[in-house]
């Protein structure tokens, strides 16, 4: 195989995919379930850096990379609660408080980071979790090599992603979380908590984008460096509304914006005359392209970004 | 309910109120708008708490501080504005928050059955799968009603149900009222239409002001009454004396088109009216049939795809709202909010909006303060409205007063066209017959009114001639008198049969 061939369909290239679309798809699910219940979720990015930091704290501390998996879901979570705090309690806009949760998490690992472990830059490498190879699955031509051995939390992510479709839709909590975000009043009548709703739903949405940060530091890497995320969590938001705030969905998104990205790295090694700026430029004139076209037909939750004060709640 | 006060700030919207409904009775709750109904009712479903006073269900005393309590207690409360997701199912709407499960995940086949049942048993007919945005109004309404069925609810309150519908509809609406009531179930319903308070209900209780100023039986009572009751007067018969209509055409559509978007069909299609002096033409018709288009066509807010705007003689068709207005069309547009006036802006300003340019308000540019604000003093007391000041915003007034002030200032330019766009929408029993009085007055003096509105009772009571419009097209013309009700019902909805 040669030329076009080589460099789209080569089976490489699709087991790139499936690694670098985890933890955005993860990231999205989280960003589906808060948005599902009302709540605009900005701070994605910064809860999958802080997801990605406080996995390798947990490795570095216990010498266990799933307890680190544990610290990551958990920080992921608690910075999900701060958001909440701050949108539904306070008030305050959305947007704002989770632009506010990104600089706040950008400034807060890397301080941290030089606090313990003395270093610019990156963290000391801690234990990662390594890679399953799945018997039977591997040993299948062509399909092993694409799905037989990845990192543990690539298995683990596409249950996560099937249940959270489950969840969604087919759960009593699913069908209440819905109509929060659609309309909460209307929630609110028939006896569903929104608040407690929406906490829930954020605070979910951390512990999944912090999961998300995990695999970025104890899968793809066995260290945290400074802004690791990347833009992942903004790419995980573009994600879910391409997917229509559906977990499933947002894993067929980041499938796609994955994709892109692993065929622009091969161009960069195959011997094509482009400048790799060029080349570097194809994902994101896509993610563009796309999103243009999906954003004029998506309709987000009726509710999405608004406050909820109910006439009960105080005297 | 006893005793009920509830204030919101300065204001006191329940002062002190008693209500009782007895079970398989139509209670009815009427008064004007702001009389306090619907905050009496959202007490009773927990949606506000009472700041005092005592609530009693079936004789105990029960405390009500959320509507999860109310549904509990078998209240089930149908809101003015629908409560349902838009974007969810039929099916999903009923069972939220009370979802009959199945291995703790939804059970659809059981939702579905138990709909199918209870929806038979009342006569309430809806499809489970279907979107609620894509089912009309009265589905809508059914939709809520079952909503609340479904949980038990034995005592249930309908607010304004029938606001929102067509004659059709509000009488497969009041025949379920009656199957529920044959049933044991209590129905509290909100209204300020007389007709529908004396056609279904069993007992009435007016508030007013905050107040219960009277509780009878619907048969001891009588709608002369029970206006004085409501509004605290009596209301005088429209004064009658006119001018004869002539037979000049003031204001003429021909053949007036309006494209719909790709694909759909056109909001208008070929509209020929005439207007003469002197003559109210009603257009009745069912919300959003093309009367929004047509408003905005006669008013040169909106060019014609095709066909002719001719004002007094002369072809207007594409000239802009300050041409056309400079014609003498004077506009009373439907959303007052949006196009009537500026919510922040003082009565003063709003005196003169649309007029500040002219040379009578101001000088080279340069408003003429003391001028707008005599304009504005005139206003107020001619149109009876009633505010603190003329230097207020306009928003702060009631929707009564602040559409008295658009009337007033429309009615007070020279003209000779009116086009009068829902003018009564959301006003209380008070302002409306004063509205009302003021476009018959405007007609005695020789000007010709179209009259666009959803009410069958204002097209009605104040037109000369009445238009039907359906799906873009003027159906009918006749002479008021020659349509019964019925016969207007019926054409609204688009059945020219039996007619």
């Amino acid at each position: 195989m040669s030329g076009f061939a080589d460099i789209v369909l080569n089976v490489n290239n699709l087991a790139a995919t499936i690694r670098m679309a985890t933890p955005i798809a993860l990231a999205a699910m989280g960003g589906a379930f808060s948005e599902r219940s009302g709540v605009v979720n900005i701070g994605i990015e910064g809860m999958m850096l802080t997801g990605a930091f406080c996995g390798v704290l947990g490795s570095y501390f216990t010498g266990s990379p799933w307890l680190g998996v544990l610290w990551a879901v958990a920080g992921g979570g608690l910075v999900g609660a701060l958001l909440a705090v701050f949108a539904i309690r306070l008030k305050a806009d959305h947007v704002v408080t989770g632009v506010g949760i990104n600089i706040l998490a950008s400034g807060a690992t890397t301080w941290l980071m030089q606090v313990i472990w003395k270093r610019k830059g990156a963290s000391d490498l801690v234990s990662g979790l390594g890679t399953w190879s799945v018997p039977g699955l591997r040993d299948i031509p062509v399909l092993g090599t694409i799905l037989g051995t990845h990192s543990p939390l690539v298995y683990i992510s596409f249950m996560l992603i099937v249940l959270g479709w489950v969840l969604m839709f087919k759960t009593p909590l699913g069908l209440r979380m819905r109509m929060t975000g659609e309309h909460p009043e209307a929630a609110d009548t028939v006896g569903i908590n929104v608040h407690a709703t929406q906490y829930f739903c954020v605070i979910l949405s951390g512990c999944l984008a912090g999961l998300g940060g995990a695999y970025l530091s104890l899968a793809q890497l066995n260290w945290f460096s400074k802004d690791m995320s990347a833009g992942r969590g903004y790419m995980a938001l573009a994600a879910c509304i391409f997917g229509g705030w559906n977990p499933i969905g947002g894993l067929g998104a980041s499938f796609l914006f994955s994709f892109t990205d692993a065929i622009q790295m091969r161009m960069q090694t195959a011997q094509i005359p482009l400048a790799v700026e060029i080349i570097q430029m194809i994902p994101y004139v896509l993610t563009i392209l796309i999103l243009a076209g999906a954003v004029v037909r998506s309709r987000p939750p009726a509710a999405l970004g608004k406050h909820y004060e109910s006439g009960h709640g105080k005297k | 309910m006893e005793n009920i006060t509830k204030r919101f700030g300065n204001v006191v919207a329940n002062d002190a109120v008693d209500f009782d409904a007895s079970p398989g009775e139509i209670h009815c709750l009427l008064g004007e708008n702001g009389a306090g109904k619907s905050t009496l009712m959202r007490i009773l479903f927990g949606l506000c708490r009472a700041d005092s006073g005592f609530i009693y269900v079936n004789g105990e005393p029960a405390t009500i501080s959320c509507p999860r309590d109310a549904i509990a207690l078998g209240i089930g409360m149908v809101h003015q504005h629908f409560m349902l997701a838009e974007r969810l199912t039929v099916a999903e709407n009923i069972i939220a928050g009370s979802e009959p499960r199945r291995h703790g995940l939804l059970d659809y086949e059981r939702a579905r059955q138990k709909i199918a049942e209870v929806s038979q048993r009342y006569g309430l007919a809806v499809n489970p799968d279907a979107m609620v945005e894509e089912i009309s109004v009265g589905q809508q309404q059914r939709v809520e009603i079952l909503k609340a069925l479904m949980r038990g609810a034995r005592v249930l309150i309908l607010d304004e149900p029938t606001a929102v519908l067509t004659p059709p509809e509000v009488d497969e609406l009041f025949s379920v009222m009656r199957a529920l009531r044959a049933s044991g179930t209590t129905i509290i319903f909100i209204t300020h239409k007389l007709k529908e308070t004396m056609e279904i209900s069993d007992r009435v209780t007016v508030l007013r002001d905050g107040r219960t100023v009277g509780v009878e039986k619907t048969s001891d009572a009588t709608s002369d009454g029970l206006v004085e009751m409501m509004v605290g007067r009596s209301l005088p018969i429209h004064d009658d004396h006119r001018a004869p209509a002539q037979d000049i055409i003031s204001l003429e559509l021909k053949d007036v088109s309006v494209a719909g978007r790709k694909g759909s069909r056109a909001r208008l299609s070929s509209v020929n009216l005439a207007v003469r002096r002197g003559e109210i033409l009603g257009i009745a018709g069912v919300d959003g049939n093309g009367q929004l288009e047509l408003e905005e066509v006669a008013t040169g807010l909106r060019r014609p795809s095709q066909g002719k705007l001719i004002i007094n003689g002369q072809d207007v068709t594409g000239f802009d709202t300050k041409r056309i207005r400079d014609k003498g069309v004077a506009y009373i547009p439907s959303d007052r909010l949006k196009r009537g006036m500026v919510s922040p802006f003082s009565l003063a300003r709003n005196s003169v909006l649309g007029m500040q340019h002219s040379a009578h308000f101001s000088t080279r540019g340069v408003l003429q303060e003391d001028v707008v604000r005599e304009h504005a003093e005139s206003i107020v007391d001619l149109y009876d409205v009633r505010a603190e000041s003329i230097d207020q915003p306009i928003g702060s007034l009631s929707g009564g007063n602040q559409q008295k002030l658009v009337v007033g200032r429309e009615l007070t330019r020279p003209h000779s066209v009116v086009i009068a766009a829902q003018p009564t929408r959301g006003l209380d029993v008070g302002a409306t017959h004063y509205i009302r009085e003021q476009i018959l007055a405007s007609r005695n003096r020789g000007k010709a009114v179209l009259l666009i509105s959803a009410e069958l009772d204002e097209i009605l009571e104040l037109s000369d001639r009445i238009a039907v419009i359906y799906e873009g097209q003027i159906i009918d013309v006749r002479r008021a008198g020659q349509y019964t009700e019925r016969e207007l019902g019926l054409l609204m909805t688009g059945q020219r049969n039996g007619v």
